[in-house]
Protein backbone atom coordinates (compact mmCIF):
# COMPACT_ATOMS: atom_id res chain seq x y z
CA UNK A 1 0.00 0.00 0.00
CA UNK A 2 2.97 2.36 1.09
CA UNK A 3 4.96 1.56 -1.98
CA UNK A 4 1.99 2.15 -4.32
CA UNK A 5 1.29 5.72 -2.67
CA UNK A 6 4.77 6.42 -3.52
CA UNK A 7 5.03 5.55 -6.66
CA UNK A 8 1.67 7.86 -7.42
CA UNK A 9 3.47 10.23 -5.88
CA UNK A 10 6.24 10.36 -8.70
CA UNK A 11 3.68 9.72 -11.53
CA UNK A 12 1.91 12.72 -10.40
CA UNK A 13 5.14 14.76 -10.70
CA UNK A 14 5.66 13.53 -13.95
CA UNK A 15 2.85 14.84 -15.13
CA UNK A 16 3.33 18.37 -13.64
CA UNK A 17 6.72 18.45 -14.43
CA UNK A 18 7.29 20.02 -17.67
CA UNK A 19 4.87 22.59 -16.86
CA UNK A 20 6.65 23.01 -13.55
CA UNK A 21 10.02 23.58 -15.22
CA UNK A 22 8.71 26.51 -17.53
CA UNK A 23 6.86 28.21 -14.54
CA UNK A 24 10.45 28.06 -12.61
CA UNK A 25 12.35 29.08 -15.89
CA UNK A 26 10.12 32.11 -17.07
CA UNK A 27 8.70 33.04 -14.05
CA UNK A 28 9.98 32.18 -10.87
CA UNK A 29 13.89 32.04 -11.04
CA UNK A 30 13.71 35.31 -13.15
CA UNK A 31 11.49 37.43 -10.11
CA UNK A 32 14.17 35.85 -7.56
CA UNK A 33 16.36 38.49 -9.75
CA UNK A 34 13.73 40.96 -9.65
CA UNK A 35 13.33 40.81 -6.23
CA UNK A 36 17.59 41.47 -5.57
CA UNK A 37 18.01 44.06 -8.20
CA UNK A 38 14.76 46.05 -6.13
CA UNK A 39 17.21 45.83 -3.12
CA UNK A 40 20.38 47.19 -5.51
CA UNK A 41 21.87 50.19 -7.00
CA UNK A 42 21.48 50.37 -10.50
CA UNK A 43 24.78 52.16 -10.96
CA UNK A 44 27.23 49.94 -8.90
CA UNK A 45 25.12 46.38 -8.49
CA UNK A 46 25.36 47.02 -4.62
CA UNK A 47 23.05 46.39 -1.84
CA UNK A 48 21.15 49.40 -1.34
CA UNK A 49 18.65 48.45 1.04
CA UNK A 50 15.36 50.09 0.49
CA UNK A 51 16.78 52.64 -1.63
CA UNK A 52 14.63 52.20 -4.89
CA UNK A 53 11.56 51.78 -2.69
CA UNK A 54 11.83 55.01 -1.21
CA UNK A 55 13.02 56.55 -3.93
CA UNK A 56 9.71 55.43 -6.35
CA UNK A 57 7.35 56.08 -3.15
CA UNK A 58 8.51 59.69 -3.92
CA UNK A 59 8.38 59.82 -7.29
CA UNK A 60 6.08 61.94 -8.61
CA UNK A 61 5.00 60.16 -11.57
CA UNK A 62 4.05 56.77 -9.02
CA UNK A 63 2.42 58.77 -7.05
CA UNK A 64 -0.26 60.19 -9.59
CA UNK A 65 -0.42 56.57 -11.67
CA UNK A 66 -1.43 54.90 -8.08
CA UNK A 67 -3.68 57.81 -7.49
CA UNK A 68 -5.33 57.08 -10.64
CA UNK A 69 -5.23 53.27 -10.69
CA UNK A 70 -6.92 53.09 -7.05
CA UNK A 71 -9.41 56.07 -8.17
CA UNK A 72 -10.17 53.76 -11.24
CA UNK A 73 -10.58 50.76 -8.65
CA UNK A 74 -12.62 52.28 -6.58
CA UNK A 75 -15.09 54.07 -8.78
CA UNK A 76 -15.71 50.68 -11.55
CA UNK A 77 -15.63 48.07 -9.30
CA UNK A 78 -18.61 48.61 -7.14
CA UNK A 79 -20.07 50.09 -10.32
CA UNK A 80 -19.54 46.67 -12.77
CA UNK A 81 -20.53 44.83 -9.49
CA UNK A 82 -24.03 46.90 -8.72
CA UNK A 83 -24.76 46.87 -12.39
CA UNK A 84 -24.28 42.84 -13.53
CA UNK A 85 -25.87 42.09 -10.60
CA UNK A 86 -28.57 43.99 -11.60
CA UNK A 87 -28.74 43.09 -14.64
CA UNK A 88 -28.60 39.24 -14.07
CA UNK A 89 -31.60 39.25 -12.13
CA UNK A 90 -33.27 40.68 -14.33
CA UNK A 91 -32.06 38.22 -17.32
CA UNK A 92 -32.34 35.20 -15.18
CA UNK A 93 -36.05 36.09 -14.81
CA UNK A 94 -36.64 36.47 -18.38
CA UNK A 95 -35.86 32.42 -19.10
CA UNK A 96 -34.76 31.85 -22.66
CA UNK A 97 -34.69 35.42 -24.19
CA UNK A 98 -32.53 36.40 -20.96
CA UNK A 99 -29.94 33.56 -22.52
CA UNK A 100 -30.00 35.85 -25.59
CA UNK A 101 -29.40 38.88 -24.11
CA UNK A 102 -26.84 37.36 -22.04
CA UNK A 103 -24.86 36.43 -25.18
CA UNK A 104 -25.29 40.27 -26.39
CA UNK A 105 -23.72 41.36 -23.57
CA UNK A 106 -20.93 39.08 -23.39
CA UNK A 107 -19.97 39.90 -26.72
CA UNK A 108 -17.43 42.71 -26.10
CA UNK A 109 -15.15 40.01 -24.58
CA UNK A 110 -15.27 39.35 -28.56
CA UNK A 111 -14.31 42.10 -30.07
CA UNK A 112 -10.78 42.63 -30.81
CA UNK A 113 -9.41 45.84 -28.58
CA UNK A 114 -7.52 46.74 -31.87
CA UNK A 115 -11.01 47.38 -33.51
CA UNK A 116 -12.42 48.64 -30.92
CA UNK A 117 -9.66 51.18 -30.61
CA UNK A 118 -10.90 52.41 -34.21
CA UNK A 119 -14.10 53.29 -32.65
CA UNK A 120 -13.54 55.27 -29.91
CA UNK A 121 -10.99 57.31 -32.00
CA UNK A 122 -13.98 58.25 -34.06
CA UNK A 123 -16.40 58.29 -31.08
CA UNK A 124 -14.66 60.73 -28.68
CA UNK A 125 -11.89 62.68 -30.66
CA UNK A 126 -13.39 66.52 -30.65
CA UNK A 127 -15.02 66.41 -33.35
CA UNK A 128 -16.10 62.91 -33.24
CA UNK A 129 -19.76 61.50 -32.87
CA UNK A 130 -20.39 61.36 -28.84
CA UNK A 131 -19.58 65.13 -29.06
CA UNK A 132 -21.68 65.80 -32.25
CA UNK A 133 -24.54 63.77 -30.36
CA UNK A 134 -24.14 66.26 -27.05
CA UNK A 135 -24.37 69.58 -29.56
CA UNK A 136 -27.36 68.53 -30.70
CA UNK A 137 -29.23 67.61 -27.20
CA UNK A 138 -28.26 70.74 -26.54
CA UNK A 139 -25.01 70.03 -23.53
CA UNK A 140 -21.60 71.39 -23.72
CA UNK A 141 -19.04 69.04 -25.68
CA UNK A 142 -15.78 68.04 -24.63
CA UNK A 143 -12.38 67.43 -25.96
CA UNK A 144 -12.81 63.53 -23.95
CA UNK A 145 -9.05 62.55 -24.72
CA UNK A 146 -7.27 65.08 -24.20
CA UNK A 147 -9.05 66.38 -20.51
CA UNK A 148 -9.92 64.92 -17.09
CA UNK A 149 -12.97 63.18 -19.26
CA UNK A 150 -10.65 60.65 -20.32
CA UNK A 151 -10.90 59.05 -16.92
CA UNK A 152 -14.59 58.35 -17.40
CA UNK A 153 -13.95 56.93 -20.92
CA UNK A 154 -11.42 54.35 -19.69
CA UNK A 155 -14.46 53.40 -16.69
CA UNK A 156 -16.98 53.42 -19.62
CA UNK A 157 -14.94 50.98 -21.95
CA UNK A 158 -13.89 48.85 -18.65
CA UNK A 159 -17.96 48.48 -18.05
CA UNK A 160 -18.56 47.81 -21.02
CA UNK A 161 -15.90 45.20 -22.10
CA UNK A 162 -17.02 43.77 -18.37
CA UNK A 163 -20.25 43.77 -18.00
CA UNK A 164 -20.99 40.34 -19.85
CA UNK A 165 -18.19 38.44 -18.05
CA UNK A 166 -19.31 39.35 -14.72
CA UNK A 167 -22.95 38.85 -15.58
CA UNK A 168 -22.31 35.43 -16.53
CA UNK A 169 -20.62 34.76 -12.60
CA UNK A 170 -24.02 36.02 -11.00
CA UNK A 171 -26.34 34.18 -12.94
CA UNK A 172 -24.03 31.33 -11.93
CA UNK A 173 -24.67 32.19 -8.49
CA UNK A 174 -27.88 32.90 -8.85
CA UNK A 175 -29.04 29.64 -10.53
CA UNK A 176 -27.29 27.66 -7.64
CA UNK A 177 -30.23 29.48 -5.11
CA UNK A 178 -32.98 26.80 -5.20
CA UNK A 179 -36.35 27.97 -6.85
CA UNK A 180 -38.64 26.58 -3.56
CA UNK A 181 -36.91 29.43 -1.50
CA UNK A 182 -38.80 32.37 -3.68
CA UNK A 183 -41.91 30.41 -4.09
CA UNK A 184 -42.45 29.96 -0.01
CA UNK A 185 -41.30 33.60 0.40
CA UNK A 186 -44.14 34.60 -2.08
CA UNK A 187 -46.35 32.27 -0.24
CA UNK A 188 -45.32 34.31 2.94
CA UNK A 189 -45.99 37.37 1.05
CA UNK A 190 -42.84 39.13 0.59
CA UNK A 191 -42.46 41.44 -2.29
CA UNK A 192 -39.80 41.48 -4.59
CA UNK A 193 -37.02 43.95 -3.03
CA UNK A 194 -37.67 42.06 0.22
CA UNK A 195 -36.67 38.76 -1.54
CA UNK A 196 -33.98 40.06 -3.19
CA UNK A 197 -32.61 41.44 0.03
CA UNK A 198 -33.19 38.42 2.33
CA UNK A 199 -32.93 35.49 0.04
CA UNK A 200 -30.90 36.86 -3.31
CA UNK A 201 -28.15 38.70 -2.18
CA UNK A 202 -27.36 36.81 1.05
CA UNK A 203 -27.23 33.87 -0.83
CA UNK A 204 -24.63 35.52 -3.22
CA UNK A 205 -22.33 36.94 -0.79
CA UNK A 206 -19.82 33.88 -1.39
CA UNK A 207 -19.58 34.45 -4.90
CA UNK A 208 -19.02 38.18 -3.94
CA UNK A 209 -15.85 37.65 -3.09
CA UNK A 210 -14.50 36.10 -5.84
CA UNK A 211 -16.73 38.09 -8.58
CA UNK A 212 -14.59 41.25 -6.67
CA UNK A 213 -11.38 39.68 -7.19
CA UNK A 214 -11.55 38.85 -10.48
CA UNK A 215 -13.17 41.98 -12.06
CA UNK A 216 -9.92 43.58 -10.18
CA UNK A 217 -7.52 41.49 -11.97
CA UNK A 218 -9.22 41.93 -15.45
CA UNK A 219 -9.06 45.82 -14.64
CA UNK A 220 -5.50 45.76 -15.54
CA UNK A 221 -6.25 44.77 -18.95
CA UNK A 222 -7.82 48.20 -19.39
CA UNK A 223 -4.81 49.52 -20.49
CA UNK A 224 -4.95 47.87 -23.94
CA UNK A 225 -7.62 50.30 -24.60
CA UNK A 226 -6.31 53.21 -23.25
CA UNK A 227 -3.01 52.32 -24.34
CA UNK A 228 -4.12 51.76 -28.15
CA UNK A 229 -5.94 54.98 -27.85
CA UNK A 230 -4.18 57.23 -26.42
CA UNK A 231 -0.39 55.88 -26.77
CA UNK A 232 2.25 56.29 -24.34
CA UNK A 233 1.36 59.30 -22.14
CA UNK A 234 -2.72 59.81 -21.96
CA UNK A 235 -4.14 62.74 -20.18
CA UNK A 236 -2.83 63.15 -16.68
CA UNK A 237 -6.30 61.64 -15.35
CA UNK A 238 -5.89 57.95 -17.23
CA UNK A 239 -2.32 57.60 -16.44
CA UNK A 240 -2.28 54.13 -15.04
CA UNK A 241 0.56 51.88 -12.74
CA UNK A 242 0.52 50.36 -16.26
CA UNK A 243 1.28 52.92 -18.32
CA UNK A 244 4.16 53.91 -15.41
CA UNK A 245 5.08 50.23 -16.09
CA UNK A 246 5.49 50.26 -19.50
CA UNK A 247 7.35 53.86 -19.61
CA UNK A 248 9.60 52.62 -17.06
CA UNK A 249 10.59 49.18 -18.95
CA UNK A 250 11.04 51.47 -21.92
CA UNK A 251 13.41 53.83 -20.47
CA UNK A 252 15.52 50.77 -19.22
CA UNK A 253 15.39 51.88 -15.51
CA UNK A 254 15.18 48.82 -13.81
CA UNK A 255 15.70 50.02 -10.53
CA UNK A 256 12.40 51.52 -10.09
CA UNK A 257 10.72 48.94 -12.48
CA UNK A 258 12.07 46.38 -10.24
CA UNK A 259 11.03 47.87 -7.02
CA UNK A 260 7.41 48.48 -8.37
CA UNK A 261 6.91 45.12 -9.46
CA UNK A 262 7.53 43.86 -6.09
CA UNK A 263 5.17 46.49 -4.34
CA UNK A 264 2.60 45.94 -6.91
CA UNK A 265 3.03 41.74 -6.59
CA UNK A 266 2.88 42.15 -2.71
CA UNK A 267 -0.34 43.88 -2.78
CA UNK A 268 -1.72 41.75 -4.87
CA UNK A 269 -0.51 38.81 -3.02
CA UNK A 270 -1.91 40.13 0.40
CA UNK A 271 -5.23 40.49 -1.26
CA UNK A 272 -5.44 36.63 -2.49
CA UNK A 273 -4.35 35.36 1.00
CA UNK A 274 -7.10 37.39 2.66
CA UNK A 275 -9.24 36.34 0.35
CA UNK A 276 -8.30 32.25 0.16
CA UNK A 277 -9.08 32.39 4.01
CA UNK A 278 -12.78 33.02 3.35
CA UNK A 279 -12.64 31.62 -0.49
CA UNK A 280 -10.97 28.01 -0.15
CA UNK A 281 -10.33 26.54 -3.68
CA UNK A 282 -9.68 22.99 -2.32
CA UNK A 283 -12.30 20.78 -1.68
CA UNK B 1 -45.07 39.43 -16.11
CA UNK B 2 -44.05 42.67 -14.39
CA UNK B 3 -40.30 41.76 -15.29
CA UNK B 4 -41.27 41.72 -19.24
CA UNK B 5 -41.27 45.40 -18.65
CA UNK B 6 -37.28 45.72 -18.36
CA UNK B 7 -36.85 44.31 -21.61
CA UNK B 8 -37.72 48.09 -22.47
CA UNK B 9 -34.48 48.96 -20.92
CA UNK B 10 -32.63 45.74 -21.18
CA UNK B 11 -32.79 45.36 -25.04
CA UNK B 12 -31.84 49.30 -26.32
CA UNK B 13 -28.66 48.40 -23.39
CA UNK B 14 -27.94 45.20 -25.00
CA UNK B 15 -28.19 46.94 -28.51
CA UNK B 16 -25.56 49.73 -27.20
CA UNK B 17 -23.33 47.05 -25.91
CA UNK B 18 -23.18 45.80 -29.52
CA UNK B 19 -23.17 48.52 -31.77
CA UNK B 20 -19.64 49.04 -32.23
CA UNK B 21 -19.39 46.06 -34.18
CA UNK B 22 -22.20 47.34 -36.59
CA UNK B 23 -20.79 50.63 -36.59
CA UNK B 24 -17.49 48.89 -37.78
CA UNK B 25 -19.15 47.09 -40.35
CA UNK B 26 -21.31 50.01 -41.66
CA UNK B 27 -18.00 51.47 -42.07
CA UNK B 28 -16.12 48.36 -43.54
CA UNK B 29 -18.99 48.42 -46.02
CA UNK B 30 -19.03 52.07 -47.60
CA UNK B 31 -17.50 53.02 -49.97
CA UNK B 32 -14.46 54.98 -49.58
CA UNK B 33 -15.16 58.55 -50.68
CA UNK B 34 -18.31 58.39 -48.84
CA UNK B 35 -16.69 57.02 -45.80
CA UNK B 36 -14.09 59.82 -45.41
CA UNK B 37 -16.63 62.47 -46.18
CA UNK B 38 -17.94 61.06 -43.21
CA UNK B 39 -15.01 61.59 -41.35
CA UNK B 40 -13.11 64.41 -42.82
CA UNK B 41 -13.98 66.79 -39.83
CA UNK B 42 -11.35 64.22 -37.59
CA UNK B 43 -9.00 64.07 -40.78
CA UNK B 44 -8.70 67.87 -40.76
CA UNK B 45 -9.08 68.81 -37.20
CA UNK B 46 -11.84 71.50 -39.13
CA UNK B 47 -14.64 72.64 -38.18
CA UNK B 48 -17.81 70.38 -37.49
CA UNK B 49 -18.58 67.03 -36.23
CA UNK B 50 -18.46 63.78 -37.95
CA UNK B 51 -21.52 62.40 -39.44
CA UNK B 52 -22.94 58.51 -39.80
CA UNK B 53 -25.52 56.34 -41.19
CA UNK B 54 -26.70 53.53 -40.26
CA UNK B 55 -26.75 52.39 -43.67
CA UNK B 56 -24.45 53.20 -46.08
CA UNK B 57 -25.44 55.70 -49.15
CA UNK B 58 -23.54 53.87 -51.46
CA UNK B 59 -22.34 50.36 -50.30
CA UNK B 60 -19.86 48.94 -51.45
CA UNK B 61 -17.07 46.48 -51.43
CA UNK B 62 -13.95 49.14 -52.74
CA UNK B 63 -12.55 48.80 -49.45
CA UNK B 64 -11.99 45.23 -48.76
CA UNK B 65 -10.55 45.18 -52.15
CA UNK B 66 -8.39 47.85 -51.10
CA UNK B 67 -7.01 45.60 -48.09
CA UNK B 68 -6.84 42.34 -50.27
CA UNK B 69 -4.90 44.03 -52.76
CA UNK B 70 -3.15 47.48 -51.75
CA UNK B 71 -2.33 45.94 -48.00
CA UNK B 72 0.30 42.97 -47.80
CA UNK B 73 1.48 44.26 -44.77
CA UNK B 74 -2.07 43.41 -43.21
CA UNK B 75 -1.69 40.03 -44.19
CA UNK B 76 1.78 39.94 -42.64
CA UNK B 77 0.47 41.12 -39.46
CA UNK B 78 -2.58 38.44 -39.91
CA UNK B 79 -0.08 35.90 -40.21
CA UNK B 80 1.86 36.92 -37.00
CA UNK B 81 -1.38 36.99 -35.38
CA UNK B 82 -2.09 33.43 -36.15
CA UNK B 83 1.07 31.67 -36.09
CA UNK B 84 1.65 33.43 -32.53
CA UNK B 85 -2.20 32.33 -31.25
CA UNK B 86 -2.05 28.57 -32.74
CA UNK B 87 1.69 28.09 -31.03
CA UNK B 88 0.49 29.29 -27.65
CA UNK B 89 -2.59 27.44 -27.72
CA UNK B 90 -0.94 24.47 -28.84
CA UNK B 91 2.16 24.59 -26.08
CA UNK B 92 -0.76 25.00 -23.31
CA UNK B 93 -2.39 22.19 -24.51
CA UNK B 94 0.96 19.83 -24.49
CA UNK B 95 2.02 21.21 -21.48
CA UNK B 96 -1.22 22.61 -19.31
CA UNK B 97 -2.98 19.73 -19.87
CA UNK B 98 -1.09 16.77 -18.24
CA UNK B 99 0.05 19.69 -15.52
CA UNK B 100 -3.82 19.88 -15.13
CA UNK B 101 -4.22 15.78 -14.81
CA UNK B 102 -1.47 15.80 -12.59
CA UNK B 103 -2.79 18.15 -9.97
CA UNK B 104 -6.63 17.13 -10.16
CA UNK B 105 -5.37 12.92 -9.91
CA UNK B 106 -2.55 12.58 -7.94
CA UNK B 107 -1.05 13.14 -4.41
CA UNK B 108 2.42 14.46 -4.04
CA UNK B 109 4.44 16.13 -1.69
CA UNK B 110 3.92 19.80 -1.86
CA UNK B 111 0.77 19.62 -4.12
CA UNK B 112 -1.19 22.30 -2.12
CA UNK B 113 1.82 24.25 -2.06
CA UNK B 114 2.75 24.43 -5.78
CA UNK B 115 -0.80 24.61 -6.64
CA UNK B 116 -1.40 27.78 -4.49
CA UNK B 117 1.47 29.00 -6.53
CA UNK B 118 0.11 28.14 -9.75
CA UNK B 119 -3.09 30.12 -8.90
CA UNK B 120 -0.72 33.04 -7.40
CA UNK B 121 0.92 32.92 -10.63
CA UNK B 122 -2.55 33.07 -12.62
CA UNK B 123 -3.45 36.08 -11.23
CA UNK B 124 -0.72 38.06 -11.26
CA UNK B 125 -0.86 41.14 -14.20
CA UNK B 126 1.56 41.23 -16.91
CA UNK B 127 3.54 44.17 -15.14
CA UNK B 128 4.41 42.06 -12.66
CA UNK B 129 6.40 39.64 -14.30
CA UNK B 130 7.55 42.09 -17.31
CA UNK B 131 10.88 42.52 -16.36
CA UNK B 132 11.15 38.85 -15.27
CA UNK B 133 10.14 37.47 -18.65
CA UNK B 134 12.63 40.51 -20.14
CA UNK B 135 15.64 39.14 -18.30
CA UNK B 136 15.13 35.60 -19.26
CA UNK B 137 14.50 36.38 -22.89
CA UNK B 138 17.44 38.36 -22.80
CA UNK B 139 19.41 36.38 -21.66
CA UNK B 140 18.78 33.40 -24.16
CA UNK B 141 18.71 36.07 -27.12
CA UNK B 142 14.98 35.40 -28.06
CA UNK B 143 14.24 39.24 -27.28
CA UNK B 144 12.99 40.62 -30.67
CA UNK B 145 11.80 37.19 -31.74
CA UNK B 146 8.21 35.99 -31.90
CA UNK B 147 9.41 33.09 -29.13
CA UNK B 148 9.38 35.91 -26.30
CA UNK B 149 5.50 36.20 -26.61
CA UNK B 150 5.10 32.87 -27.22
CA UNK B 151 7.32 30.75 -24.52
CA UNK B 152 6.02 32.94 -21.65
CA UNK B 153 2.10 32.44 -22.43
CA UNK B 154 2.98 28.73 -23.38
CA UNK B 155 3.68 28.48 -19.41
CA UNK B 156 1.03 30.59 -18.32
CA UNK B 157 -0.80 28.83 -15.16
CA UNK B 158 -4.41 30.44 -16.26
CA UNK B 159 -5.31 27.56 -18.32
CA UNK B 160 -3.78 24.53 -15.64
CA UNK B 161 -6.10 25.92 -13.19
CA UNK B 162 -9.14 26.14 -15.71
CA UNK B 163 -8.61 22.34 -16.73
CA UNK B 164 -7.73 21.19 -13.00
CA UNK B 165 -11.68 22.01 -12.29
CA UNK B 166 -13.08 20.34 -14.82
CA UNK B 167 -10.71 17.01 -14.73
CA UNK B 168 -11.71 17.13 -10.82
CA UNK B 169 -14.82 16.76 -11.66
CA UNK B 170 -14.61 12.82 -13.31
CA UNK B 171 -16.08 10.68 -10.72
CA UNK B 172 -13.33 8.50 -9.15
CA UNK B 173 -15.38 5.57 -10.05
CA UNK B 174 -15.29 5.77 -13.73
CA UNK B 175 -11.01 5.84 -13.24
CA UNK B 176 -11.04 3.19 -10.92
CA UNK B 177 -12.99 0.63 -13.60
CA UNK B 178 -9.82 2.29 -15.77
CA UNK B 179 -7.45 1.64 -13.94
CA UNK B 180 -8.02 -2.65 -13.94
CA UNK B 181 -8.29 -1.99 -18.14
CA UNK B 182 -5.41 -0.25 -19.35
CA UNK B 183 -1.86 -0.27 -18.45
CA UNK B 184 -0.09 2.87 -17.54
CA UNK B 185 -1.12 5.93 -15.70
CA UNK B 186 -0.37 7.87 -19.45
CA UNK B 187 -2.80 5.40 -21.06
CA UNK B 188 -5.71 6.37 -18.73
CA UNK B 189 -4.69 10.32 -19.44
CA UNK B 190 -5.16 9.91 -23.11
CA UNK B 191 -7.71 7.53 -23.13
CA UNK B 192 -9.54 8.54 -20.62
CA UNK B 193 -8.79 11.80 -19.00
CA UNK B 194 -8.22 14.11 -22.31
CA UNK B 195 -12.42 12.71 -23.89
CA UNK B 196 -14.13 13.18 -20.15
CA UNK B 197 -12.27 16.25 -19.68
CA UNK B 198 -12.71 17.68 -23.48
CA UNK B 199 -15.20 20.68 -22.17
CA UNK B 200 -12.13 22.08 -20.01
CA UNK B 201 -10.11 21.68 -22.79
CA UNK B 202 -12.17 23.71 -25.38
CA UNK B 203 -13.24 25.83 -22.64
CA UNK B 204 -9.65 26.68 -21.89
CA UNK B 205 -8.33 27.23 -25.88
CA UNK B 206 -11.80 29.38 -26.30
CA UNK B 207 -10.63 31.48 -23.35
CA UNK B 208 -7.24 31.63 -24.75
CA UNK B 209 -7.55 32.32 -28.35
CA UNK B 210 -9.90 35.35 -27.00
CA UNK B 211 -6.85 36.47 -24.75
CA UNK B 212 -4.34 35.75 -27.08
CA UNK B 213 -5.61 37.21 -29.86
CA UNK B 214 -5.51 40.41 -28.25
CA UNK B 215 -2.22 40.44 -27.18
CA UNK B 216 -1.02 44.47 -26.75
CA UNK B 217 1.40 44.48 -23.79
CA UNK B 218 3.80 41.25 -24.73
CA UNK B 219 4.72 42.25 -27.95
CA UNK B 220 5.07 45.93 -27.37
CA UNK B 221 7.79 45.47 -25.02
CA UNK B 222 9.76 42.41 -26.32
CA UNK B 223 8.92 42.85 -29.76
CA UNK B 224 11.17 46.20 -31.64
CA UNK B 225 10.84 44.93 -35.44
CA UNK B 226 7.76 46.06 -36.55
CA UNK B 227 7.16 43.31 -39.13
CA UNK B 228 7.05 40.71 -36.01
CA UNK B 229 3.89 42.39 -34.68
CA UNK B 230 0.40 40.77 -34.35
CA UNK B 231 -2.37 42.75 -36.14
CA UNK B 232 -3.65 44.01 -32.57
CA UNK B 233 -0.76 46.44 -32.23
CA UNK B 234 -0.38 46.92 -35.78
CA UNK B 235 -4.39 47.84 -36.65
CA UNK B 236 -4.40 50.74 -34.90
CA UNK B 237 -1.66 52.78 -36.70
CA UNK B 238 -3.46 52.61 -39.73
CA UNK B 239 -4.46 55.93 -40.65
CA UNK B 240 -7.11 57.34 -40.21
CA UNK B 241 -6.64 59.06 -43.80
CA UNK B 242 -6.94 55.13 -45.16
CA UNK B 243 -9.67 55.28 -43.47
CA UNK B 244 -11.73 52.46 -45.22
CA UNK B 245 -8.39 49.94 -44.77
CA UNK B 246 -8.69 50.95 -41.09
CA UNK B 247 -12.51 49.47 -41.08
CA UNK B 248 -12.26 46.66 -43.07
CA UNK B 249 -9.16 45.58 -41.38
CA UNK B 250 -10.89 45.93 -37.70
CA UNK B 251 -13.49 43.79 -39.16
CA UNK B 252 -11.28 41.35 -40.90
CA UNK B 253 -9.52 40.73 -37.19
CA UNK B 254 -13.02 41.03 -35.61
CA UNK B 255 -13.74 37.89 -37.76
CA UNK B 256 -12.04 34.89 -35.87
CA UNK B 257 -13.21 36.12 -33.13
CA UNK B 258 -16.57 36.23 -33.46
CA UNK B 259 -16.68 32.64 -34.81
CA UNK B 260 -14.61 31.21 -31.86
CA UNK B 261 -17.17 33.15 -29.89
CA UNK B 262 -20.36 32.14 -31.76
CA UNK B 263 -19.27 28.34 -32.20
CA UNK B 264 -17.45 28.14 -28.51
CA UNK B 265 -19.68 30.72 -26.62
CA UNK B 266 -21.10 27.42 -24.02
CA UNK B 267 -17.44 26.26 -23.50
CA UNK B 268 -16.74 30.51 -22.67
CA UNK B 269 -19.50 30.69 -20.26
CA UNK B 270 -18.76 27.28 -18.33
CA UNK B 271 -14.82 28.49 -18.10
CA UNK B 272 -15.41 31.74 -16.66
CA UNK B 273 -17.51 30.18 -14.25
CA UNK B 274 -15.04 27.17 -13.37
CA UNK B 275 -12.59 29.85 -12.57
CA UNK B 276 -14.54 31.28 -9.67
CA UNK B 277 -17.77 29.22 -8.20
CA UNK B 278 -16.70 25.75 -6.90
CA UNK B 279 -17.99 22.68 -9.09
Amino acid sequence: MKKNRIKGENIGLCFLLPSLTGVCLFVLLPFLDVLRRSLSSSVSEEWAGFQNYWSILHNSAFRLACWNTLRFVGVCIPSLLAISLLLAVFLQRLGRLGGILKTAFLFPMAIPVASVALVWRVLFENSGLWNSLLCRLGAVPEDWMNSPAAFWVLCGSYLWKNLGYDIVLWMAGLSGIPTQIYEAAQVDGAGEWKIFCKITFPSLLPSLYTISVLSFLNSFKVFREAYLVAGDYPNESMYLLQHLFNNWFRDLSFDKLSAGAVLVAAVILGLILLLQRIWNWEE
Amino acid sequence: MRWKLALFVLLPLAFLVCSPVLFLLTGSLMDPGELSQYLSPILSQGKGYVAWRLVPQSPSLRSYVELLLDSPEFFAMFWNSVRITALILVGQLLVGAPAAWGFARFQFRFRKTLFTLYLILMLMPFQVTMLSSFLVLDSIHLINTQWSVILPAVFSTFPVFLMYRFFRSIPEAILESAKLDTGSAFQIFLNIGLPLGSAGIVSALVLGFLENWNLIEQPLAFLKDKTLWPLSLYLPNIDLAKAGVAFTGSVVTLLPALLVFLSGQDYLEQGITAAAIKG
